[in-house]
């Protein structure tokens, strides 16, 4: 009995046990989730200290006009929704997306507790909801890029200086060059914050494709556990999570 | 794992363990609920109320990630050492976020 304690701590720093219980993917899915979520607060962050040192919007909102002069008021850029062209839907469609955001994560905690009971035709179903979720996030965000690309109906008048020369022009939409809606960095953070997250939603899907088609060849059958499914699955969550940052640093504040 | 169950079901001939979603679906519920009161105080409160706007939002938001967190992720479930190492760095980022938001108000103003 004596010896078999002396030995078993020797066995721990060996690398034959996992540190908090945690297996090495697991761990280091974690860890790199926590580096993640600094690259995101840096971007939202950064957003807050550009906001405020713009000047904010001073009237009532039913008076809001756009103007490059003060930041813009995030539900009055975010009103149109695909098919009611014309509507005035403040965040509707925004709160759509963050929906089906929230339920492919429900999905893909269904397909864990599913790997858990190693129910292999639960987790291929779960799993095809989640990954139907993530391609559905991902073309409604390019509908709201297209849309803020293109701009309103009426333009904003924008004074520019170009070669020193003040030149007054119309502009619809906005660019990384040009934005209609507000101060130029609005339209530079906008790309920047929703791409960035867009890029994980869409390495997200093509690694749950891959898990997906893993389970259903029977890899994890096989190896008598689906803890590939619960790492995608931390990732995925991640990717809900920062959403919901985005979601009230972004479009609700 | 397979002690936690004691209900089975027959599916392809194989046995398998009955799905114990309840709380799954709880949690689902309690993050769109959040959400949709998040979108009651942002029409319903008259916008002078700004930084108490921005304070419910906030708290809300900490709210859902707290859930996301530990059901979703199951971060409540793993060792107090693993929930720390992932909570404790957050600091940094609460610091960042006061140093930054000051720092914009101040480029405002001069």
């Amino acid at each position: 009995m004596a010896t078999h304690a002396a030995a078993e701590p020797k066995q721990l720093w060996l690398g034959g046990a996992e540190p908090m219980k945690a297996s090495y993917g697991k761990l280091m899915m974690w860890i790199f989730l926590v580096s993640d979520a600094f690259t995101f607060s840096g971007l939202l962050i950064a957003y807050g200290l550009v906001r405020y040192s713009h000047p904010a919007f001073e009237g009532v909102p039913a008076e809001f006009v756009f103007s490059t002069e003060y930041w813009p008021v995030p539900e009055k850029v975010f009103e149109a929704v695909p098919f009611f062209h014309g509507y005035q839907l403040p965040l509707v469609f925004v709160g759509i997306m963050t929906f089906i955001l929230i339920f492919s994560s429900v999905t893909m905690v269904l397909a864990v507790e599913a790997g858990h009971r190693n129910d292999k035709a639960d987790v291929e179903k779960w799993m095809l909801w989640t990954i139907l979720g993530g391609i559905t996030f991902l073309g409604s965000q390019a509908w709201e890029w297209g849309h803020f690309i293109t701009g309103t109906d009426k333009p904003t008048i924008v004074t520019d200086i170009i070669n020193g020369v003040q030149v007054t022009k119309e502009v619809f939409g906005a660019n990384l060059h040009v934005n209609q809606y507000g101060p130029q960095p609005f339209a530079d953070f906008f790309f920047f914050i929703t791409g960035f997250h867009g890029t994980h939603v869409t390495s997200g899907v093509i690694l749950n494709i891959i898990i997906f088609f893993n389970v259903c060849m029977g890899l994890y059958e096989r190896r008598g556990h689906y803890e590939m499914v619960e790492k995608v699955g931390l990732y995925w969550h991640f990717v809900d999570l920062v959403w919901v940052f985005v979601f009230t640093f972004f479009y609700l504040v | 794992m397979a002690s936690e169950y004691n209900e089975f079901i027959e599916k392809d001939g194989k046995m398998v363990a009955k799905p114990q979603t309840k709380a799954i679906w709880k949690t689902f519920w309690i993050l769109l609920i959040i959400t949709v009161l998040e979108f009651v105080v942002a029409f319903s409160l008259p916008h002078h109320y700004h930084i108490l706007k921005v304070a419910i939002f906030v708290g809300m938001t900490l709210i859902k990630a707290a859930y996301i967190m530990g059901d979703f992720m199951h971060l409540s479930q793993e060792t107090k050492g693993l929930f720390w190492t992932i909570l404790v760095p957050i600091v940094f980022i609460a610091w960042l976020v006061l140093a930054l938001l000051l720092e914009g108000g101040f480029i405002a103003t001069y």
